[in-house]
């Protein structure tokens, strides 16, 4: 029975508001993280929710141009999009949102999508720390691509499918079902890849505050900077779900989901705070060496 | 509150580069009223985000701020790179004419609502530097000055106390300073003016 479009769209924002509190309460927690391991206190766990509220209760804003305005927009379109073709939660009514045949490529589309509409919004800024964190991050972006989407071929070849319901329930059953035991190369290509798309250090160069004040969203202020704020907890919480979705079983109710997404962004955070930063040249070498070569692997051993 | 048509002169900048710069009359905004204000000075005092203006020999005192000793990001205080995202403007002691120049345009584009800490003797009346030729004695005739921490120089403590001193400032919505660098825009940029012999600037800077 095809569920009413009112009803759909209802299901879709519940689904949308509730990734987006843990998208943010996520990055709070990691904040906290990073603060004990320096030996601080660190803000509470909610600090990303009063900044937001901060960012958007400025009262005045300045605008460079049209693209200007659009660059926050294209960038949480971004973030909503690669949500929205992702089921978050196996065989729920609510969280299934638009899950379609194919949806994994639809995906790869859209976490590209945000950082190009980002990359032309700071353009129109004309601030040069801008261009140089766009041009930084587009290289970093285009390398850690490679093994991401090698990876993504391989999977598609060992289920035979591109629709990332279908890889779900292949993988259900017993946890040795798991991509991250049937295909374990591409899992670590994949999760390798996903260091430099949450952007934690050592490949944290593109926002890097110590070296080009924060990069690409340099001149965004006010309301601006609150719906990359928004998007930041939404796409991170997105990228997770999808890599638990294709590597590690799914999820069937939110709490497994909840705990599987923190599980996997604490490799992130945990690389993070033990490693320095890599300059782009190097992380750009880095992706397309040992990375690439696992996946390509990976794909070999699944069409043999 | 009615709109304002006035256009600023911008007489200094030369004409080639009249295009590049907003000659639009900065406004007052008028806050917002009852719980919603409240609520929002709530949130911006729990979330102080601080552009240090390092030239003065106070700046070495924030740095500390952020270690592990003295920690402000429990406070929700962050530093902030750019004066677009930062809220509050720490003065780091002494401003010589030049720097002033920049802290001027610096305060100018941080969008309001936003908030002065000058740290320092040399902010209130120019401390040890207070017959020097090229210093200015007190930074309140040229931007206006939330807070001050006095000392030569405070420590670190002093510092997280007057912030914590502006948080309670900017909740009891006493923090209103930006709207009254506004109301009395034609004062301080006559101020400006007289110490700033070389203004190539706009005379607001969006």
């Amino acid at each position: 029975m095809a569920t009413p479009l009112l009803v759909k769209i209802l299901y879709s924002l519940i689904s949308l508001a509730v990734i987006t509190i843990w998208g943010l309460t996520l990055g709070g927690i990691v904040r906290k993280i990073y603060a004990r391991v320096q030996g601080r206190i660190g803000p509470p766990f909610w600090q990303p929710f009063i900044d937001i509220i901060k960012t958007y209760g400025k009262r005045t804003a300045v605008t460079h141009g049209i693209m200007f305005f659009l660059g926050p927009v294209f960038r949480i379109a971004g973030g909503i999009g690669t949500y929205l073709f992702i089921p978050a939660i196996l065989g729920s009514t609510i969280f299934s949102n638009f899950s379609v045949s194919g949806d994994v490529l639809l995906v790869m589309y859209f976490i590209f999508f945000g950082q190009l509409g980002m990359a032309l919004g700071a353009g129109e800024s004309g601030h040069p720390y801008s261009a140089i964190g766009v041009a930084r991050g587009l290289a970093q972006m285009t390398a850690f691509e490679v093994p991401f989407a090698l990876s993504i071929i391989a999977i598609a070849i060992q289920y035979h499918t591109l629709n990332i319901t279908s890889i779900v329930l292949a993988q259900q059953g017993s946890i040795l079902n798991w991509t991250l035991f049937t295909n374990p190369l591409a899992t670590i290509a994949a999760l390798i890849a996903m260091l430099g798309m949450n952007m934690h250090n050592p490949f944290s160069v593109v926002m890097a505050p110590q070296e080009i004040p924060i990069g690409p969203p340099t001149e965004f202020h006010g309301s601006y900077l609150g719906l990359m704020q928004t998007n930041r907890g939404i796409f991170n919480a997105a990228k997770l779900v999808l890599y638990m979705n294709l590597f590690f079983g799914g999820a069937t109710n939110i709490f497994a989901m909840v705990i599987k997404t923190f599980a996997i962004y604490m490799i992130s955070v945990v690389v993070g705070v033990s490693f320095p930063r890599f300059r782009t040249d190097q992380s750009i070498k880095f992706f397309l060496s040992v990375p690439t070569l696992i996946a390509l692997l990976a794909i070999i051993i699944m069409v043999l | 509150m009615k709109k304002d048509n006035r256009l600023l002169p911008n007489n200094d900048v030369p004409d080639v580069e009249r295009d590049y710069f907003c000659d639009a009359y900065p406004e007052p905004v008028k806050p917002f009223q009852g719980f919603i204000e409240k609520f929002l000075n709530w949130a911006r005092a729990n979330s102080l985000w601080i552009l240090g203006f390092g030239t003065g020999c106070g700046a070495i005192e924030l740095r500390p701020l952020m270690t592990a000793r003295f920690d402000m990001f429990r406070y929700g205080m962050a530093p902030r790179p750019t004066p677009r995202q930062s809220c509050v403007f720490v003065i780091g002691g002494y401003a010589s004419i030049k720097t002033l120049k920049r802290i001027v345009r610096s305060y100018e584009q941080i969008q309001a609502p936003k908030f002065v800490l000058a740290l320092g003797s040399c902010t209130i009346n120019g401390g040890m530097y207070f017959d020097s030729y090229n210093t200015i004695n007190r930074i309140d005739h040229y931007i206006p000055v939330d807070v001050y921490v006095t000392g030569c120089m405070p420590r670190p403590e002093a510092l997280i106390a007057g912030l914590r001193k502006l948080q309670e400032l900017i909740k009891q919505g006493k923090a209103e300073k930006a709207n009254e660098y506004i109301k009395n825009f034609e004062w301080y940029k006559a101020n400006q003016k007289k110490v700033i012999k070389d203004w190539n600037m706009p005379d607001y800077n969006w």
